[in-house]
C-alpha cells in the first residue's frame, strides 16, 4: 500500500512544483491533480504541508514560484481510473439535468432542452419535499430504485429484477464494504476469506484487511490474456483450508487492472464452483458499458445465473455491483454505485436493510446519476442527438486506445502487454534488467515501485506499480488508465517509451 | 455517585415487566421492502423460492449485524411507507398523507432551499450557464474557484480523500472566526459523506482490545441512535450517561464519573460523545458545562467526540453555542495541548437543511501524528465524499460577504429558515404542555422535542401482550389512527419508569429499556405542524380514555 503512496505524493510534489509556469496549461491534462485517490496516498502527502499552500484562492491569486527545472512541461497521472480527472468531458445532458435538479429555477430556463426539464421535474417529484437536500429511503430514491432495476432487466434480456432487492450507496465501494460487513466476521474460531483475484485494485484488498478478513489470492492466467481459471480457483481454495473460513468470492469483470473480459462459458464455470464450494458470489461489473474487444461482450452474472435455470438460478447467492463513476458518464465525484442482491435469505434482506440504513442515505446527486445513467436519453428525444455524438466520441476514444496502446506497448523492447478487451486499464509487464532490479533492492523498493518512481521523476508520467496490484512472484508490471484523451494518452506513451528505452541502457 | 437519578429497572412500582422480551420480538408485520411507486413491482422467481440452504444465513452472518438498530430508520418507518404506499393504492385511511417526523430533514418538511447554495452547486454541475446572465457574479465567481480546484474542473472527478483542499481550507478560517481566532489547520480537517460517516469512522479508529481492554465509548442516553448503531456494529462497549430530564436534559459530571467508574470493571473507556445541542433532547450546554467535560476528559485519559451539527440551530433565550474546541482553547495548554478532541459539523441541518448533499467534516485537534497517518489511511478506503456535499460545505463555510451582491438575500433566507425553526420549537413545547399525560422541556436548541408520556398501565399491559415496548405501541397506534410517523424514545435509549427514581445503578438500557418517551422533529411548516400538534392531542386523549 505505501508503494504507490510515495509515488502518487510524488507526483503532487513535483506538480505543485511546476504549477506557477504551468497553472492554465494543459486543462484536459490533469495539470495538477493534487487529489490522488488511491488508497493511502495522503499519507504522503501528510508528510508534505508545504504542498497545500500553493492553491490558488481568491485570497491568494498566485501560485507560489517554486520553479525546480524539469525536462517536462507538466506532469500526466494515468495511475487512477478517473476520467474527468484526466480529461474526459461530462455528458451534457447528464449536468443538464443535474443543475436542473439542483436548482429548480432552471426548469422554467429556456436554456435547457425540454427532456432535460421534463426529467428533472419527474426526478424532483421523487425527491421528498421536493427537494434533492431531503434524506432518502436507505436503499435510494423508490423511483429510481425502479429505474435501476428495469435497466438491470433490458441489459439481462429480460431476467427480472426486483426494486426492493437494489441498495444505492455512495459509490459502488461502499456497496461492497456494507455486503462484506453481513459476510465477515471474527468470532469464528477461523478468518473469514475471500477468494480475490491477483492483480486485483488496491483498495478492495485494503477494505478485507479494514474488517480482519482473509485476501485468498487467485491468480489470472496472463499468457491467457489474464484469463480466469476454475483449476486455479479451486487450487487457492484448497490452499486456504485451515487457514481461514472463506466465504465468498470476488470476480471483477471487466476486469481491472487487467482488461480482460470474461465469457459466458467462463462465467458459468464459476458459478458452479460457487455453488459446489457454498461461496457467495461478488461480481463486481463496474466496467460493464467498457466492453469494446473484438469478439468480446458484456454478459453479467445476474443473466448467466438465471440462465443456467434451477436450483443453481434459485440458489447462489450474487451480489453485482455498479456505478456512475465509469463508462460514458465517468462521473466519479457524485459517488453513485449501487449492489443488487440476489437470492439473498429473506431473513438476511432484513439485516442487509438495517447496515445499508447506517449510512442514511447514498448522495442524492449520486442517485441522480445513477438514474440518468439507467435511463438516457432516447430516439427522438431533444438531448438525444448531443448525448450520442458525446458517447461516440468517448466510444471512438476508447476504442482507439484500447487497439493502439497495447500495439505501442508490446513494440517496446522490454514490455509486453495482453490484447485488451475492456475496462479502463491495461496491465503491460515489465522486464526490467537484472542490475535494475538489485538497484532497486538497495534503495529497499520493489522493482517496479522503483522504476515508476524514476518515470515520475524524470517524465512526469504517474503510473501504477504492479506491486500495488499483486503479480506472480518475479514478475513486474505498470498499469495505465486508457479512459484517458487520444492526445494524451499519446504523450504518455511517448515519454514512457523515452524513459524506458534509457533506462534499459542504464542498466544493461 | 451522589446522584440517585436513576431507576433499576426490575425492581418497583406497578409498572415493571420484564423488558428483555421486547428486544428479542421483531414488530409484526414489517416488511423491509420499498414501495415500487412508480413502476411495478416484478416478483422474480429467482427471489422468491428462498428456502434453501444459504451460504449467508442467520448463523453465518456477522452476529455484530444482529445488534445492530437505527431507530430512526426502524420499524416505525418502514410500517409508514407501506402505510403510504397503501393509501396510494386506494386503501381506506382515516387521514390522507403520511407526516413523517421521524428523521430531522428539513427539505422534506417544506423548508425551501438557499437560493446561493443551490445556484453555485448548479453552476459547478453544468458550467456552461456560467455564460447565464441570470446568475449573481458572486455565485459565477464561487462556482468558478470551486471548479479550477476539482480535477479536470469537473465535480465529476475525485477529489483527494480528505476532500478538496481549498474546501478544506476554508472550513479551517470558517472554524478560526467562529472561534474568535483560536488557529484551525486544515491538515486537521477531513470532509465527510454526511457527519454520520465521520462519526463512523472515529469510532472504527477508536475500538480495539479485547475482553476487559475492548474499547467503551461513553454516549449519553438519550442519544442519538448511530452511536449505539456503530457501536453495536464494532462490537464495541457502551457505556452508557444519563441526561437529567429534569433539569433540562443537561449533563451532570458526577453522572460521568458514576458511568466511567462502572464501565472500568469491565472494559477500557476511551472515548466519550457529547451531542450539543442536543439530539433527540435539544439541550444546549453552558459554557460552564463544556468545562466540567474537558476537565473530566482530562482526568480520565478520554478521547473526546463532540457532535454540532447543530451548532446554528440555538432558540432559548439566554443560550448560546460554544464549541468544545474554543471552550478548550481558552482554558490554557494545560487542557489545550493534550485533551484530544474530534469536531463534527454537516451541511444537514442548521439553516440550510441539505440532507441529501451529504455534506459534513470533521476537525481533529491534537491527534497523535502516527493516528492521524492511520485515519487519512482510513478515509481513503471510501475513496472521497461526494464533490457536490463538498462543493455546498465550501459555501456555508465560505458565505456570501456584506459587498456581495448574494448577500442580502442569502441572509434574509437565512434568517427566516432559523426564525421558523425557532417559532416551531416554542409551539411545541407549548401545545405539548398543554396535554395532560405529556410533559416537555423547553426545546434549547437542535431540532427536536422529546416529550414524557404517561402511560396508563392498561396500554403498558397491552403494549406487552403485544409483545412491543410501550412507546411503540403508542407510536405505532398514532400511525395508524392519524398518519404521523413519531419514533419511539426506546430507540434512543432512556431510563426506565422515569418518575420513580430509586438509587442509580449501572444498566445497559439499550436492551432493556422500556419507554415512556417519544419524539418528534419539530420542522413541519408551520402550519402543518399545528396540525400535526393537534392531531396528537387528540390521539393523546383518546388513548388514555380507551386505556383508562
Amino acid at each position: 500500500m505505501e508503494n504507490l503512496i510515495a509515488s502518487s505524493g510524488e507526483a503532487k510534489r513535483l506538480n505543485s512544483r511546476m504549477a506557477n509556469r504551468h497553472s492554465h496549461r494543459h486543462q484536459n491534462r490533469v495539470a495538477v491533480r493534487a487529489h490522488h485517490v488511491q488508497t493511502g496516498m495522503w499519507l504522503a502527502q501528510a508528510l508534505e504541508p508545504n504542498r497545500s499552500r500553493s492553491v490558488p484562492s481568491p485570497h491568494n491569486n498566485s501560485w507560489e514560484p517554486q520553479g525546480v527545472r524539469k525536462p517536462y512541461m507538466d506532469v500526466i497521472d494515468v495511475s487512477w481510473g478517473d476520467p474527468h480527472g484526466g480529461g474526459v468531458k461530462p455528458l451534457t445532458f447528464v449536468r443538464q439535468v443535474l443543475a436542473a435538479c439542483i436548482y429548480p429555477e432552471l426548469v422554467e430556463s429556456d436554456k435547457l432542452p425540454v427532456d432535460v426539464k421534463q426529467r428533472a421535474q419527474s426526478l424532483l417529484s421523487a425527491c421528498d419535499g421536493g427537494s434533492v437536500g431531503s434524506y432518502t429511503l436507505s436503499g435510494g430514491i423508490s423511483y429510481i430504485q425502479c429505474s435501476v432495476s428495469n435497466f438491470i432487466s433490458r441489459r439481462d434480456g429480460g431476467v427480472p429484477s426486483s426494486p426492493e432487492n437494489i441498495f444505492m450507496t455512495s459509490g459502488s465501494q461502499r456497496s461492497l464494504m456494507l455486503v462484506l460487513k453481513l459476510l465477515v466476521h471474527n468470532q469464528a474460531s477461523l478468518p473469514a476469506g475471500v477468494l480475490t483475484a491477483v492483480p486485483t485494485y488496491s483498495s478492495f484488498k485494503m477494505m478485507l484487511q479494514r474488517l480482519g478478513a482473509a485476501v485468498v489470492p487467485y491468480y489470472l492466467d496472463e499468457e491467457q490474456g489474464w484469463a480466469m481459471e476454475v483449476e486455479e480457483l479451486r487450487r487457492a481454495l484448497q490452499a486456504s483450508k485451515g487457514v481461514c473460513n472463506t466465504v465468498a468470492l470476488y470476480v471483477i469483470n471487466p476486469g481491472n487492472p487487467t482488461g480482460h473480459v470474461q465469457s459466458r462459458k467462463c462465467i458459468e464455470k464459476v458459478i458452479r464452483f460457487a455453488a459446489e464450494e457454498r461461496l457467495f458470489l461478488m461480481a463486481d461489473e463496474v466496467y460493464q458499458e467498457s466492453v469494446f474487444g473484438e469478439g468480446s461482450e458484456f454478459v453479467s452474472y445476474k443473466k448467466v445465473l438465471s440462465e443456467m435455470g434451477p436450483p443453481l438460478s434459485h440458489t447462489v447467492e450474487l451480489a453485482s455491483f455498479h456505478s456512475a463513476s465509469k463508462g460514458f458518464m465517468g462521473e466519479c465525484g457524485l459517488r453513485g454505485g449501487y449492489v443488487e442482491l440476489v437470492n439473498l435469505d429473506p431473513a438476511i434482506m432484513k439485516y442487509a436493510y438495517t447496515i445499508f440504513s447506517t449510512d442514511i442515505c447514498a448522495p442524492v446527486t449520486g442517485q441522480l446519476a445513477l438514474e440518468l445513467m439507467a435511463n438516457p436519453p432516447r430516439p427522438g428525444d431533444p438531448s438525444y442527438p448531443v448525448y450520442t455524438q458525446e458517447t461516440q466520441s468517448i466510444r471512438a476514444m476508447l476504442v482507439h486506445n484500447m487497439n493502439w496502446v497495447p500495439e505501442f506497448l508490446n513494440n517496446i523492447p522490454g514490455i509486453s502487454c495482453q490484447p485488451m478487451m475492456g475496462g479502463a486499464f491495461v496491465f503491460p509487464r515489465l522486464y526490467l534488467p537484472q542490475a535494475a532490479i538489485e538497484k532497486a533492492k538497495v534503495v529497499g523498493m520493489q522493482p517496479d515501485l522503483w522504476y515508476c518512481k524514476r518515470l515520475l521523476e524524470e517524465a512526469g508520467v504517474c503510473v501504477g506499480p504492479g506491486c500495488e496490484y499483486g503479480q506472480k512472484e518475479g514478475t513486474h508490471h505498470i498499469r495505465l488508465c486508457v479512459m484517458t484523451p487520444v492526445e494524451t494518452m499519446e504523450e504518455v506513451l511517448k515519454r514512457l517509451k523515452n524513459f524506458h528505452l534509457h533506462f534499459l541502457k542504464e542498466f544493461s | 455517585m451522589e446522584t440517585t437519578r436513576l431507576t433499576q429497572l426490575h425492581l418497583f412500582h406497578s409498572n415493571h415487566y420484564n423488558v428483555s422480551v421486547l428486544v428479542a420480538s421483531p414488530l409484526p408485520n414489517i416488511s423491509w421492502a420499498i414501495s415500487g411507486t412508480e413502476c411495478e413491482l416484478q416478483k422474480p422467481n429467482m427471489t422468491e423460492n428462498g428456502l434453501g440452504n444459504r451460504v449467508l444465513n442467520m448463523d453465518t452472518m456477522n452476529p455484530n449485524v444482529k445488534r445492530v438498530e437505527y431507530a430512526v430508520r426502524g420499524p416505525i418507518v418502514q410500517r409508514a411507507l407501506q402505510i403510504e404506499k397503501e393509501l396510494k393504492e386506494g386503501v381506506e385511511k382515516p387521514f390522507t398523507e403520511v407526516i413523517k417526523a421521524n428523521i430531522g430533514d428539513a427539505h422534506a418538511m417544506g423548508q425551501k432551499p438557499i437560493t446561493f447554495l443551490r445556484q453555485v452547486v448548479a453552476l459547478c454541475a453544468y458550467p456552461d450557464l456560467l455564460e447565464d446572465d441570470k446568475f449573481p457574479e458572486d455565485a459565477k465567481n464561487r462556482a468558478r474557484r470551486i471548479l479550477q480546484a476539482c480535477g479536470g474542473g469537473s465535480i465529476g472527478a475525485y477529489s483527494a480523500s480528505p476532500g478538496i483542499e481549498i474546501i478544506r481550507q476554508d472550513v479551517a478560517k470558517y472554524i478560526e472566526k467562529r472561534d474568535g481566532g483560536i488557529p484551525s489547520n486544515p491538515d486537521s480537517i477531513y470532509l465527510s459523506t454526511g457527519a454520520s460517516d465521520a462519526i463512523v469512522t472515529m469510532l472504527k479508529l477508536l475500538t480495539s482490545g479485547e475482553g476487559k481492554n475492548r474499547t467503551g465509548v461513553m454516549i449519553s442516553i438519550p442519544q442519538y441512535p448511530l452511536y449505539s448503531a456503530a457501536l453495536a456494529e464494532l462490537a464495541a462497549v457502551q457505556i452508557s450517561y444519563y441526561l437529567d430530564e429534569d433539569k433540562c436534559w443537561s449533563l451532570d459530571v458526577n453522572e460521568l464519573r458514576r458511568a466511567v467508574k462502572a464501565a472500568r470493571e469491565h472494559c477500557n473507556p476511551r472515548a466519550l460523545c457529547i451531542i450539543n445541542p442536543g439530539n433527540p433532547t435539544g439541550q444546549v450546554q453552558s459554557r460552564q458545562c463544556i468545562e466540567d467535560v474537558i476537565r473530566f476528559a482530562a482526568e480520565e485519559h478520554l478521547f473526546l467526540m463532540a457532535d454540532e451539527v447543530y451548532q446554528d440551530n440555538v432558540y432559548a433565550e439566554g443560550c448560546q453555542f460554544h464549541s468544545f474546541k474554543k471552550v478548550l482553547f481558552e482554558m490554557g495548554p494545560e487542557y489545550s495541548s493534550v485533551v484530544e478532541l474530534v469536531s463534527f459539523h454537516s451541511t444537514s441541518k442548521c439553516f440550510m437543511g441539505e440532507c441529501g448533499f451529504r455534506g459534513g467534516y470533521m476537525e481533529v485537534v491534537n491527534m497523535d501524528p502516527e493516528v492521524k497517518l492511520q485515519l487519512t489511511k482510513l478515509v481513503s478506503v471510501r475513496l472521497c465524499p461526494p464533490i457536490p456535499g463538498q462543493a455546498l460545505l465550501d459555501l456555508v463555510v465560505n458565505p456570501p460577504q456584506p459587498d456581495e451582491p448574494s448577500y442580502a438575500t442569502f441572509i434574509k433566507e437565512r434568517t427566516a429558515n432559523l426564525d421558523i425553526l425557532a417559532e416551531k420549537a416554542k409551539m411545541t413545547e407549548q401545545v405539548l404542555n398543554t396535554v395532560p399525560g405529556i410533559h416537555c422541556n423547553p426545546v434549547q436548541g437542535a431540532m427536536y422535542t422529546f416529550p414524557r408520556l404517561s402511560l396508563p398501565e392498561k396500554a403498558i399491559n397491552a403494549a406487552k401482550e403485544k409483545g412491543q415496548a410501550p412507546d411503540m405501541f403508542y407510536c405505532m397506534k398514532l400511525l395508524e389512527e392519524t398518519g404521523i410517523c413519531l419514533v419511539p424514545g426506546s430507540g434512543f435509549g432512556q431510563r426506565d419508569g422515569t418518575y420513580h427514581f430509586r438509587k442509580h445503578h449501572f444498566l445497559n438500557l439499550y436492551h432493556t429499556l422500556f419507554l415512556s418517551l417519544c419524539r418528534m422533529t419539530i420542522l413541519p411548516a408551520t402550519e402543518k405542524l399545528k396540525v400535526v400538534l393537534e392531531k396528537i392531542r387528540e390521539f393523546h386523549k383518546r388513548f388514555t380514555e380507551e386505556f383508562s
